[in-house]
């Protein structure tokens, strides 16, 4: 890459936004829906350069974040269990639940933190002894691996392999935000990876719906700066569209195979997200054909909503509705060493890039 | 790369990672991998560009004097 091209277009992107701003009145609100955009946007500076007017909010867009405090519990309570082994991506660990997290029973030794839905089920595989369960969290981009296996748990009849399917769809998400009478949200920076499965096309219904402009990005600053500019432009000329700008990454469809082995192993239920309370047809449930690989159904859980009282304003924060420095807790008694709500424990959440990379804006 | 089991390198670093939500991507071919399996072919060009990019990072990050100015 020539740096030289790589910063004409930063400063193209950057005057087009500069200029839209200007037009527009008053705040514009672009929520981004997907932690890796969190953390790029902050990593990045991208927000100390952005103009005065323009906001950007973090959506419910880091899988433990949106994570409902009624699951943590019952992947706490599964974990004390003895005949129990979870397999767990290591984001999960430090979220806090009743009675502690996984990583305060870490001396139970039954507890794996996997890179891959297909180490679970080998640790299944290695274990026969144990019931391996899967704590299967993470929007689409993350669903079709969880689904992989539990076809080839099927077909091997591994009855000592299940999954507690926390997985989430981003698109009820974003309706359930935009049908809340308070909500600020102007434009959408639609999540990059989620697409690849999905396919931009996904994102049409909330443009038409809506109203609102749709603009997939990639992770690199450039893209993420252009990204804000194609939306910024569109409130401007008040024509919302749909637009990815991923590249060759994104197509307008998505990923097929990804999107029917989706559809073999899970449908769409109703399910609890964090802040946003149940959301219908939001998260994705085991078909009767594999419900023995379910954890819900083979441990007799019924999931409920968890009261959490302790103060913490994830929720309103998942929600756009406040920054992270609004709220109480956040660096007094929540910070990424001794975190009390999932946004800050996740790397990817917004309390925790908040955290770690604030920086004073330049206005 | 065997049947859909692939063996990955990410900048000299190899990983195992499975081809079945991609299964038309074949040996050689740049992807895209999201928790161990791969989930879209990614354009050449556009991969050696963020290789460059991640590569001046670093360069950036190893140099002593332009961090502290």
């Amino acid at each position: 890459v020539n740096p030289d091209i790589m910063i004409d277009r930063i400063q193209q992107a950057q005057q087009l936004m500069d200029a839209a701003c200007r037009e527009l009145a008053g705040e514009i609100n672009i929520m981004e829906v997907c932690g890796t955009h969190t953390v790029a946007i902050f990593r990045s500076g991208i927000r100390s350069i952005v103009p005065a007017n323009l906001k950007l909010l973090s959506g419910p867009g880091c899988p433990v974040c949106v994570t409902d405090q009624g699951y943590v519990d019952t992947v706490l309570h599964l974990a004390d269990r003895d005949d129990c082994l979870i397999a767990t991506y290591g984001d999960m660990i430090r979220v806090p639940g009743r009675g502690g997290s996984l990583e305060t029973r870490r001396k139970r030794a039954n507890i794996r933190v996997i890179l891959s839905s297909a180490d679970a089920l080998q640790l299944a595989r290695d274990n026969p002894g144990k019931i391996v369960v899967f704590v299967a969290v993470g929007f689409e981009t993350t669903a079709p691996a969880t689904a992989v296996v539990v076809k080839e748990a099927a077909a091997e009849s591994l009855e000592n392999f299940c999954i507690l399917s926390g997985h989430k769809l981003v698109v009820p998400a974003m309706r359930a935000l935009l049908s809340e009478k308070n909500h600020n949200i102007d434009a959408f920076l639609c999540p990059g990876h989620v697409s690849v499965i999905i396919g931009y096309g996904a994102f049409a219904e909330i443009v038409e719906d809506f109203g609102l402009p749709c603009v997939v990005a990639g992770f690199e600053p450039v893209q993420i700066i252009e990204g804000l500019a194609e939306i910024c432009g569109q409130l401007a000329a008040g024509r919302p569209e749909l637009k990815s700008m991923y590249g060759a990454v994104v197509t307008e469809r998505g990923n097929i195979a990804a999107q029917n082995i989706i559809d073999e192993c899970f449908e769409a239920a109703d399910g609890y997200w964090r802040g946003l309370g149940m959301i219908e047809r939001s998260t994705l449930k085991l078909k009767d054909k594999y419900s023995r690989f379910d954890a819900f159904s083979r441990f007799h859980i019924t999931e409920t909503q968890a009261e959490d009282n302790t103060g913490c304003q994830c929720g309103q924060i998942l929600c756009g509705l406040i920054d992270p420095p609004q709220c109480p807790l956040f660096e007094k008694s929540c910070t990424p060493e001794a975190p009390i709500g999932a946004c800050m424990v996740s790397s990817e959440g917004a309390c925790a890039a908040w955290f770690k990379y604030r920086l004073p804006r330049k206005h | 790369l065997e049947g859909d089991r692939a063996v990955v390198d990410a900048m000299g670093n190899r990983w195992k990672a499975r081809t079945t939500l991609l299964p038309d991507a074949g040996l050689g071919d740049l992807v895209l991998i999201h928790a161990g399996f791969a989930i879209s072919l990614v354009d050449e060009e556009e991969a050696k560009e963020t290789w460059q990019l991640l590569a001046q990072i670093s360069d950036f990050q190893n140099t002593p004097d332009k961090l502290s100015g």
